[in-house]
C-alpha cells in the first residue's frame, strides 16, 4: 500500500525532471581560472540561472589555468587576474575585457595597534617586503604615522606562497612604486621574495598574519574585512593616505586610462585619481575570437550583459566593486567589434 | 547420512591445469603492477622534468634559487628542508615510539593494552591536513609564544650548536614541521614495533625472567635482538611517509624558499612547493622544474630505503642469519 504510494510519487518527480530537461532553450556554458573571482561567479552564475534559465560553470583552477583552457578552446571563456597584452591576445587570437574590481589591503598584527591607524607609503611597502626596514619602530615608519607609537617589534613579511593573482598585482604595484623592487624582484604571478614566510591562498596568509606577533602581510579586503585584521591605508599616486573601501577601488577604477588602452591591457594599480585607493585590481575575462561553439560564446556574452546591468548588488555585497558605467559602455562597444 | 562422494566428482586433471596456470598468471600481473606503476611514474616524472634538467644541469641539484620571474630554479633549499624535517621527526619519533610499543608490550597491565593499542592505531587514520590544521591553530601559537623564546634566549648562544636555536620565535618553520611531523609518523612505527614486539617467544622471555633477569635485561638482551631487523623496517616505513609527507608540512613550515642554519626559521621541502605552486606554474620551464623536483623526491626517497635495505643486510650477515 505505502510503497504504491511511493513507487507513484517518485514516477511523478521523474516526470517532472524530465519535462524541466527537456527545456532544451537552456545553454550551459563553461569558464574557468581565476580563484579571485569565484565567489562573485557563482553567485551571478545562480542569479543569471534563476532570470533566464541558462547556466553557467565557472571552475576555480586559476589564473594560468585559466589562460591555458582558453587557449586550448576547452571552455567557452577564461579568466585572469593579470591582463594579457594585445600581442600574447592577437597570437592566439583572444579578445578580452574587464568583469570586476577588488582591492589588495596590507594587513598588520601589532599587538596593541588600534584598528585602521597604521599608514603606508607605496616605498616604504616596498622596503618592508624587500626586508630593508625591519623594525615597527623605524623612523621612516614613524614619519607618515603621527600620533600612533608603535612598538620596538620586529618585522616579519607573510607572503603567498602559491601562485596568484593577489600576488601579481601587488607586485605590481610595488614594482611601479620602487624601483629597487622592480630591479631585484620583478613582477609574476609568483615570485623571489627576499624575506618572511609563506602562506597558501588568501586565508593562509589571513592565519599566518593573526599568529605572528608583527606581521604584515597583504589579502583581498574581503578576507580581511571577514577575519577581522588591522589594515591599513596607502599613500596614493595623488599624495593623499586612501583607506581601501567599495568607494575608493571604485575611484581607482573610474580614474585609470581605460579609453586610452588596448584590448583592455591595463593594470589599475597605482591609479591617478585624488581618491583613488592605490593597490586596486581588476578580473580579465579572456574569449576566443573565433570560438569554436558560436552559440555558447553568444550566451557568454549574454551572460556578461546581464551582469553589467544586475549583478552589482551581488558583487558589493561579496566585497567586489563593480566596473563604473562609462567603462561598461566601453567594453560593449569593443564587443560590437570582436564578436561575430 | 553423508552425501556420497560420487555426486561431486572431482574436476579433470587439465581443468585443475588451466585454473593454476590462471591464478599464478594473474598474481603474477598484480605483482608486477606494482613495478611498472613505479618504474612508469619515476620516469614520467623525469620525462616532465627534463627541460630543467637540461638547462640547468646539475647546478639544478646545488642551487638554492626559485625565482619564477627570472626563471632561474634550484633543488637544493626544497631538498635541504625536506632532509631536515624528516631528520628531527625521527629523532624525536623513534625513541617515542619504541617507548610505547614497549610499554605496551612487556609493561603496561593486560586491561590497558587493548584500548591503548586502539588509540594509536586511530591517530594513525587521522587525515594529514588535520595535523596541518592543529599544527598551525594551535602547536605553532603555543611554542611561538612559551617554547621557542626561550629555546631562543637559552640554547641560542651556544657555540656552535646555538646557531640551530637562535631566531624570532615565529612558531613556524622546520622544527615545528618536524614536530607535528614526529606526531605524524609515531603511530606507524609504534604500531610495526607492537607487532613485531608481539613475535618474540615466550619461552625465550620466560627463560630470561627464569634466570633472574631484569625488565630492562630482557628488553635489551632478548626482545631487541630478535626483532632488530623488522624494527629498523618499521622505522624506515615512518621515514618514507616523513620524506612524502605534503599537507600537514605546507601548513607549518613557512613555506620559504631560502636555506637558514636556525631550525627556528622557516623553510621549504619538495612536496610542500609542489602542492603550493603547480596550480599556477604557467610557463613550461616553471612546470618543468617542477616535475624535476618531484622525480627528485623518488630519488631521495629510493636512495634512503636502499641505504635501509643494506643496513639490514649488513645486519643479517653480522647475525650469521
Amino acid at each position: 500500500m505505502f510503497s504504491s504510494i511511493k513507487l507513484k510519487s517518485r514516477i511523478a518527480v521523474f516526470a517532472i525532471a524530465a519535462v524541466l530537461g527537456a527545456n532544451a532553450q537552456a545553454a550551459e556554458i563553461t569558464g574557468a581560472g581565476a580563484s579571485f573571482v569565484f565567489p562573485v561567479m557563482s553567485k551571478w552564475s545562480a542569479d543569471y540561472n534563476v532570470a533566464t534559465t541558462h547556466r553557467v560553470n565557472y571552475q576555480s583552477i586559476g589564473s594560468g589555468g585559466g589562460i591555458a583552457q582558453i587557449k586550448a578552446a576547452t571552455v567557452d571563456f577564461g579568466s585572469s587576474d593579470a591582463p594579457l597584452t594585445p600581442e600574447d591576445l592577437a597570437a592566439s587570437s583572444l579578445f578580452q575585457f574587464p568583469s570586476v574590481s577588488g582591492g589588495i589591503v596590507p594587513v598588520v598584527n601589532i599587538p596593541g595597534l588600534e584598528m585602521g591607524k597604521i599608514r603606508f607609503t607605496g616605498p616604504i611597502l616596498a622596503d618592508i617586503f624587500l626586508g630593508k626596514l625591519t623594525n615597527w619602530n623605524d623612523p621612516v615608519i614613524a614619519a607618515v604615522n603621527p600620533g600612533v607609537t608603535l612598538p620596538d617589534l620586529r618585522i616579519t613579511v607573510v607572503h603567498r606562497s602559491d601562485g596568484s593573482g593577489t600576488t601579481f598585482n601587488f607586485v605590481n604595484y610595488l614594482s611601479k612604486v620602487s624601483v629597487a623592487w622592480r630591479d631585484q624582484v620583478g613582477v609574476g604571478t609568483a615570485v623571489r621574495w627576499p624575506v618572511g614566510v609563506g602562506g597558501k591562498g588568501n586565508e593562509g596568509v589571513a592565519a599566518y598574519t593573526k599568529q605572528i606577533k608583527g606581521a604584515v602581510g597583504y589579502v583581498e579586503l574581503s578576507y580581511a574585512l571577514v577575519n577581522k585584521l588591522n589594515y591599513a591605508a596607502v599613500r596614493n599616486r595623488a599624495g593623499n593616505f586612501i583607506v581601501p573601501s567599495n568607494e575608493s577601488i571604485a575611484a581607482a577604477a573610474a580614474s585609470a586610462e581605460w579609453a586610452t588602452s588596448k584590448d583592455f591591457s591595463l593594470v589599475i594599480t597605482d591609479a591617478p585619481g585624488a581618491d583613488a585607493y592605490p593597490i586596486s585590481a581588476t578580473n580579465f575575462i579572456l574569449m576566443q575570437k573565433s570560438p569554436k561553439n558560436p552559440a555558447n560564446a553568444k550566451q557568454a556574452i549574454d551572460f556578461f550583459t546581464w551582469v553589467y546591468a544586475n549583478g552589482d548588488d551581488a558583487a558589493t555585497k561579496l566585497g567586489y566593486v563593480p566596473l563604473p558605467d562609462a567603462l561598461v559602455s566601453q567594453i560593449e562597444a569593443y564587443w560590437a567589434k570582436n564578436v561575430k | 547420512m553423508q552425501a556420497p562422494a560420487a555426486q561431486h566428482p572431482a574436476a579433470p586433471r587439465w581443468l585443475d591445469n588451466i585454473g593454476d596456470w590462471l591464478f599464478r598468471n594473474i598474481v603474477a600481473v598484480a605483482g608486477w603492477f606494482v613495478l611498472i606503476t613505479l618504474a612508469l611514474a619515476a620516469f614520467s616524472m623525469y620525462w616532465g622534468g627534463r627541460e630543467a634538467f637540461s638547462e640547468f644541469g646539475w647546478g639544478f641539484l646545488v642551487s638554492t634559487e626559485w625565482d619564477p620571474v627570472r626563471e632561474r630554479y634550484g633543488a637544493l633549499v626544497a631538498i635541504y628542508g625536506t632532509l631536515v624535517t624528516t631528520t628531527i621527526a625521527m629523532i624525536i619519533a623513534v625513541p617515542v615510539s619504541f617507548g610505547i610499543a614497549l610499554f605496551l608490550t612487556e609493561v603496561a597491565p593486560p586491561w590497558i593494552r587493548q584500548p591503548l593499542g586502539a588509540a594509536i592505531e586511530l591517530l594513525a587514520g587521522i587525515p594529514s591536513i588535520i595535523y596541518g590544521m592543529w599544527g598551525l591553530f594551535v602547536l605553532a601559537p603555543l611554542l611561538a609564544n612559551n617554547v621557542y623564546p626561550w629555546v631562543d634566549e637559552y640554547l641560542g648562544p651556544w657555540p656552535i650548536l646555538g646557531a640551530l636555536f637562535r631566531g624570532p620565535p615565529l612558531g613556524i618553520g622546520m622544527l615545528t614541521a618536524g614536530i607535528v611531523l614526529a606526531i605524524m609518523v609515531i603511530p606507524f612505527i609504534s604500531s610495526v614495533m607492537r607487532e613485531v614486539f608481539l613475535t618474540v617467544p615466550n619461552r625465550l622471555k620466560e627463560s630470561a625472567y627464569a634466570l633472574g633477569s631484569t625488565t630492562t635485561e630482557v628488553v635489551w638482551n632478548i626482545v631487541l635482538p630478535y626483532t632488530r631487523s623488522a624494527v629498523i623496517g618499521g622505522i624506515f616505513l615512518g621515514m618514507g611517509r616523513a620524506l612524502g609527507e605534503t599537507m600537514a608540512v605546507t601548513f607549518v613550515l613557512g613555506n620559504a624558499h631560502r636555506i637558514s642554519a636556525s631550525l627556528l626559521a622557516p623553510g621549504n621541502s619538495i612536496a610542500a612547493s609542489i602542492a603550493n605552486e603547480f596550480a599556477e606554474a604557467t610557463t613550461p620551464m616553471y612546470q618543468s622544474a617542477l616535475l624535476a623536483l618531484g622525480f627528485l623526491l623518488f630519488a631521495v626517497t629510493f636512495v634512503v630505503l636502499a641505504i635501509a635495505k643494506l643496513m639490514l643486510m649488513q645486519l643479517k650477515k653480522r647475525e650469521g642469519n
